[in-house]
């Protein structure tokens, strides 16, 4: 019988599913960007726990040296660099430097224990999917696997610096680089760099020559996970010292970023939530609107046996089958918005988000969008079942 | 003891000023099992609300209809439901055939509500009335008189012990009207149903041995001629 009206209403039947289904994709995309995305930064370190770079931000410090975006605070001198790597408590310190792109993509210096000490997760290091590591005497380079994927980059390719963080073709240095080196995908932001010898960077010609030695930061990682090494260092940089900042923890840091733009997650939520209520509200109207012309038909199933109850659940149950093909076809809406998003967010940040990874709102958003239809198809449902059925037979001779 | 009994039926109805309408007034009438009774009567006469009273659709405001040993007015709703779905069949002046329903579908909807559906059951019903090759046609594709026959096999779907046949023939040309008429007192008879079917053509009335006279029967109808 439901299936019968839904068939009869065709029209109406396919809108008011694709409103549900665009509100349904459309809460699923925010809901799945915000936790994903969340849980992807915050998650993300590439493997290291602080970062110690010039006064300044914590949350620029990271976003610059962790994720390569945004702009150096400023340099730190090369004796900072040998004072924190001869800590005891430091494990691995990898210095960076970077102030050039090629073609937008960052060129950062650094040296080669950043692909033989780190692990990015555990037992997993920045290994090469081709070619080898940079030799630092030498002017090559190793290639990010998104990087590499973008440009076509593969071992033998040559190419020259631009200056800056930002593209200009008239910045170009004279400097060329050959490509020995692509790097398998980590999904970390690592996959957005092109990596090249510290000094490369350094002495790239035109660097202001006495700041030659001075690094962008130095990536950090602890022999001890105990917060009382980080706890001593964060004392002596942050609260003792004025010259330079220690980033620590940084997916704490991180966070700062999305408290920051937690209202933004708020009011696509809100939207989402409109977009919900006016969709289940559509389901109402559309089946109220068509109670005059099935007055007849309820009549006849009434003379037929039917109860009342029945025709009252079969249009709640019409509401709800209306809900669940758009929440069907939801999941075709959110897959789109996230891939697309992903896209993005992956090139911009290189943090991997996935469209198919399965998420409790995936649950919760069906079920809560059709228990919306189902209360809204009690509207029209209680006008059919008071629909009286003498008047709407055969007119009474 | 008869299938169907009505025993002191009224029904009233309120004008819209206010004022009071009696429509069904009958003191006694009986119809035995399997007996095919025409009732007459013309237009205004109250027989599709009589009708509406044995079916169950409407509520008596006194009185009782006792079918088969049941007394429709001492159940709810539901209960009245209930006895229509499982033997009571109806076949109305217009069809009222679900016009986006197949005529199987059509037929099968007559069981639905009562014993459940029986797609072989539906189907032989539709070779019974001729319309073994328009199965899968909707009432739209059909002419009036095969309309009609759809109708006879859904009212007999859920083999009931009554068939009401309201005005079966006010809708169909002369030749259908006779066909249409033969048809539902054979199928009647085949399946063992009583008929009790009101029209206002004598020729139609004229074909039953067992006729009762709304006139008659129905003291409201008659109070309303003397009024006239």
């Amino acid at each position: 019988m439901v299936r019968k009206s839904l068939r009869q209403h065709l029209l109406s039947t396919i809108i008011t599913a694709c409103s549900i289904a665009l509100a349904g994709g459309l809460l699923m995309a925010v809901w799945v960007v915000k936790e994903q995305s969340q849980r992807a930064f915050t998650g993300v370190n590439a493997g290291f726990d602080a970062v110690l770079g010039a006064r300044g931000s914590k949350l620029q410090l990271v976003l610059n040296t962790i994720f390569h975006l945004e702009e150096s605070p400023g340099n730190i001198r090369p004796e900072d660099y040998d004072l924190i790597r001869s800590n005891a408590a430091v494990k691995v310190a990898i210095p960076i430097a970077l102030g050039d792109n090629y073609l937008g993509y960052r060129i950062v210096g650094t040296t080669t224990n950043l692909f033989s000490e780190v692990e990015f997760e555990t037992g997993r290091r920045f290994d090469m999917a081709a070619g080898r590591v940079f030799d630092p005497g030498l002017r090559e380079a190793v290639v990010g696997s998104f990087v590499a994927g973008r440009l076509g980059l593969r071992p033998g390719d040559t190419f020259q610096p631009y200056h800056g963080l930002l593209f200009n073709p008239e910045d170009q240095h004279e400097e060329r680089y050959v490509v020995v080196g692509v790097m398998k995908p980590s999904n970390t932001p690592v996959d957005r760099v092109i990596w090249i010898p510290l000094q490369g960077v350094q002495l790239m010609a035109g660097h202001d020559p006495k700041a030659a030695g001075d690094l962008s930061g130095v990536l950090l990682k602890f022999k001890d996970t105990s917060p009382l090494t980080a706890r001593q260092l964060d004392l002596m940089y942050n609260k003792q010292g004025n010259r330079l900042t220690f980033a620590w923890p940084i997916a704490q840091i991180v966070s700062q970023l999305f408290n920051k733009i937690a209202w933004v997650d708020r009011v696509l939520a809100l939207v989402a939530y409109l977009v919900a209520v006016v969709a289940t509200g559509s389901i109402l109207v559309s089946i109220y609107n068509s109670m005059k012309e099935r007055r007849r038909d309820i009549a006849i199933l009434r003379a037929l046996g039917a109860r009342r109850r029945t025709i009252f659940s079969a249009i709640v149950l019409e509401a709800v089958a209306i809900a669940a093909i758009g929440m069907v076809l939801a999941f075709a809406v959110h897959v789109t918005i996230l891939t697309a998003v992903a896209v993005v967010v992956r090139s911009q940040t290189g943090v991997v988000l996935d469209p198919w990874a399965p998420n409790a709102v995936m649950l919760w958003a069906p079920l809560g969008m059709i228990a919306l239809a189902a209360l809204a198809g009690l509207v029209p449902a209680w006008k059919a079942y008071r629909t009286p059925v003498a008047e709407n037979l055969a007119p009474v001779s | 003891m008869a299938l169907l009994e009505l025993r002191d039926l009224r029904k009233t109805y309120t004008t819209p000023d206010g004022g009071v309408v009696t429509v069904v007034d009958v003191p006694s009438f009986d119809l035995d099992a399997k007996r095919q009774v025409a009732l007459s009567g013309a237009s205004g006469s109250g027989k599709t609300t009589l009708l509406h009273l044995i079916a169950g659709i409407l509520a008596p405001d006194a009185g009782t209809v006792r079918l088969d040993g049941v007394d429709l007015a001492g159940l709810g709703e539901a209960g009245r439901d209930r006895i229509r779905a499982t033997k009571v069949g109806y076949i109305f002046q217009t069809f009222n055939l679900l016009q986006g329903y197949t005529c199987v579908e059509n037929v099968l909807l007559g069981m639905s509500f009562g014993p459940g559906p029986d797609r072989a059951w539906a189907e032989s019903l539709l070779h019974r009335v001729g319309l073994g090759d328009r199965l899968r046609h909707y009432p739209r594709q059909l002419s009036t008189g095969q309309q009609q026959r759809v109708a006879v096999a859904r009212a007999l779907a859920n083999r009931p012990k009554l068939v009401l046949a309201d005005e079966p023939t006010g809708n169909l040309d002369h030749r259908s009207s006779r066909e249409s008429l033969k048809l539902i007192r054979e199928a009647c008879r085949e399946f063992e149903a009583a008929l009790l079917l009101v029209s206002h053509d004598r020729e139609v009335l004229g074909e039953f041995e067992h006729r009762e006279d709304l006139l008659t029967l129905n003291r409201a109808s008659h109070a309303r001629e003397v009024g006239a």
